[in-house]
C-alpha cells in the first residue's frame, strides 16, 4: 500500500542518516583515533605504511652483489622511461660472453612511483624504498645509478 | 535573576541627562549598531574556526593548530589574508549590482539581528510580530544570492544562484509551518510572549511529539535555507566551483562567508528561542529547588548554550551527510517535509485548541 511504503522510506531514511550522524559522532569524541602524521616534529619516529612507495632502489648484500640480470624488463615496463639499463657483455672463464648489467640509470624526476618496474622484474633485483625527502637544488642529483660501482651479480641468478 | 534592562536604563539616563532627545536616541542607535557589528566579527571568527576544528575532528584529522595556541588565531589569520587581498570586479560584470549583492547580504543579517534576546531584557527590538519580521526578512537574503549570481556574468555563478533560488522558496513553506506550530501554541508572534511562555518547561517538552516533528524539519529546512551542506547547491564547489560567489574575492567574497555564518547563528537562535526557550533556563513544572538552582545560571549563558548546540548539530549534518542532488532536494521538500509538517500542525492546532499541552 502506498501509505506503508511512504512511511517506510522515511524510517528507513531517518536510521541510515542516524547510521552516519552516529560514526562521526565517535571520531568527534575520540581523539585518539586521528591519523594526522605532524610530519617535521615527527621525523625521529615517523612510521610510514608497509607498501608506501618513496623511490626504486637496487639492494645489495654484504658481498657488493645484486640480483639483476640486465634483461631490461623493468625498462620495457616503465611507462614514461624512468629506467634505462645499459648493459655490458662479461667474459666467463671458460670463454663464453654473458650478458650483465653495466649501468642501471634511474631519473627520480621522471618517476611517478606506479611500481610497474618492480612487478615486473623476474629476479626481484630492485624494490620500492620509503625514503620521501627528495629535494635538492641541482636537477642532475635526481638521476641516480642504482647499482654500486665495482658490483656484480649473486651466484645463481639467471 | 539579573537582567539588562538596569544598564539600558542607566545608559539612557545618562545620554537624555547631557543630550536633547533626538541627539541621544541617534547615540543610542549608534551604540546598537556597534554591539552588533562587534558580535558580527565575533561571530565569524567563531565559528568558521569551530567550524574547522569539528569538521577536522569528525574527519580523524586535527584541524588548524599552527597560528595561535592551539590554533585560536587561525581564522584571524584568515581575515588579515582576506582583508589585504584585491576585491576584483570582473569586466563584463554589472558592476553597481556585484558590489551591491555582499552588503545586501549583510544588511539581511544584521536585520535580523533586531528581534533576538540574547538574554533577560537584552533585545534591541521587540516588535509584536517578531517571528513573521524574522522569517519575512529571512527570504530577502535569496535577493542577495540571485543578484550576485546573475550580475557576476558566469554561468556557474547563474546556475547556482537559480538552484539557491527554488531551493529558498520552497523549503521557506516547512520552515514557516514548524514556526507556526510553535505560534499556535503560544498564541502570540512577539518574541518575549514566546520565552515567557516556557517558564513552566521548553515547547520541545511540553509538546509531545508533534513539537520534536517540528523541532526536527524546522533544523531540516534551516540548513536549506542557509546553503549548507547537505543542501548546498548553490556553492556545490564540486560542480560549480563555488556557485554564486565564483568571482568574488576580498573582502566581498568575506562578507558572503560572514553572512553565511551569522545567517547559521540566527536560525540556531530562532531554534533555540521557539523550542529550546530561548534565555530562559531549564525548567521542569513547578519543581520550585531545582528551577531557583538552575536560576543561578545567567540568562545569556542558556541562550548561547543552546545556540551553540545547535550549530553544532548543523555543523554535524555538514560534516556527516553527501550533497542532494537538485531532484532529490525539491522531492523531499515537496513529497516529505511539507506534507508532514502540514499534518503535524493540524496536530499542534488540535493540541493547542483541545489544551493537551502541558
Amino acid at each position: 500500500m502506498f501509505i506503508t511504503k511512504y512511511i517506510q522510506e522515511v524510517w528507513g531514511a531517518v536510521r541510515s542518516l542516524a547510521t552516519g550522524l552516529r560514526r562521526t559522532m565517535y571520531y568527534f569524541t575520540h581523539h585518539k583515533e586521528i591519523i594526522t602524521q605532524q610530519y617535521p616534529d615527527n621525523r625521529e619516529t615517523l612510521v610510514l605504511p608497509e607498501r608506501f612507495k618513496g623511490e626504486v632502489i637496487m639492494p645489495h648484500d654484504d658481498k657488493n652483489e645484486h640480483r639483476c640480470t640486465g634483461c631490461t624488463a623493468c625498462e620495457l615496463a616503465c611507462p614514461n622511461g624512468t629506467i634505462k639499463v645499459i648493459t655490458k657483455f662479461d667474459i666467463k672463464p671458460e670463454g663464453k660472453k654473458k650478458k650483465a648489467i653495466d649501468k642501471l640509470v634511474y631519473h627520480l624526476e621522471l618517476c611517478t612511483m606506479c611500481n610497474l618496474c618492480v612487478q615486473a622484474c623476474p629476479s626481484d633485483a630492485i624494490k620500492m624504498a620509503q625514503t620521501f625527502e627528495h629535494s635538492v637544488f641541482d636537477r642532475g642529483l635526481l638521476t641516480k645509478i642504482l647499482n654500486n660501482p665495482g658490483s656484480k651479480i649473486m651466484d645463481g641468478v639467471e | 535573576m539579573w537582567s539588562f534592562s538596569g544598564l539600558a536604563t542607566g545608559i539612557d539616563a545618562w545620554l537624555t541627562q547631557r543630550f536633547n532627545p533626538a541627539l541621544s536616541l541617534t547615540i543610542e542607535m549608534v551604540l546598537a549598531g556597534i554591539a552588533v557589528i562587534t558580535l558580527f566579527a565575533v561571530l565569524g571568527l567563531v565559528l568558521v574556526l569551530m567550524e574547522r576544528k569539528v569538521s577536522a575532528w569528525m574527519q580523524i584529522r586535527l584541524g588548524p593548530n599552527r597560528v595561535g595556541p592551539k590554533g585560536i588565531l587561525q581564522s584571524l589569520a584568515d581575515t588579515l589574508k582576506l582583508l589585504v587581498k584585491e576585491g576584483l570586479t570582473p569586466n563584463s560584470a554589472d558592476k553597481l549590482l556585484f558590489n551591491f549583492a555582499p552588503f545586501l547580504a549583510i544588511i539581511v543579517a544584521m536585520l535580523l539581528m533586531a528581534p533576538i534576546a540574547f538574554a533577560k531584557d537584552l533585545q534591541l527590538w521587540d516588535l509584536n510580530i517578531g517571528v513573521l519580521y524574522i522569517s519575512a526578512v529571512s527570504s530577502i537574503m535569496v535577493i542577495s544570492i540571485l543578484i550576485a549570481g546573475w550580475s557576476s556574468n558566469n554561468k556557474y555563478s547563474l546556475m547556482g544562484a537559480m538552484r539557491s533560488g527554488a531551493q529558498i522558496v520552497s523549503y521557506e513553506l516547512s520552515a514557516g509551518l514548524s514556526v507556526l506550530s510553535v505560534v499556535v501554541l503560544v498564541g502570540s508572534l512577539q518574541v518575549s510572549d514566546i520565552i515567557k511562555s516556557q517558564a513552566d518547561g521548553w515547547w520541545i517538552f511540553k509538546g509531545h511529539i508533534p513539537m520534536v516533528v517540528s523541532f526536527v524539519t524546522f533544523i531540516i529546512a534551516v540548513t536549506a535555507e542557509t546553503n549548507r551542506a547537505p543542501f548546498d547547491l548553490a556553492e556545490a564547489e564540486s560542480e560549480l566551483t563555488a556557485g554564486f560567489h565564483t568571482e568574488y574575492s576580498g573582502m566581498k567574497f568575506a562578507l558572503f562567508f560572514l553572512a553565511e555564518y551569522v545567517n547559521v547563528f540566527i536560525v540556531c537562535a530562532v531554534g533555540a528561542t521557539l523550542f529550546l526557550g530561548g534565555w530562559m533556563p531549564f525548567h521542569i513544572g513547578h519543581w520550585q529547588g531545582f528551577n531557583h538552582v538552575m536560576d543561578y545560571i545567567p540568562s545569556s549563558l542558556w541562550f548561547f548554550g543552546k545556540t551553540f548546540l545547535l550549530i553544532f548539530v548543523i555543523m554535524w549534518f555538514r560534516w556527516t551527510f553527501p550533497r542532494l542532488r537538485i531532484d532529490q532536494l525539491l522531492n523531499l521538500e515537496w513529497k516529505y517535509l511539507l506534507p508532514i509538517s502540514m499534518v503535524n500542525l493540524l496536530v499542534t492546532t488540535a493540541m493547542a485548541i483541545l489544551g493537551w499541552h502541558f
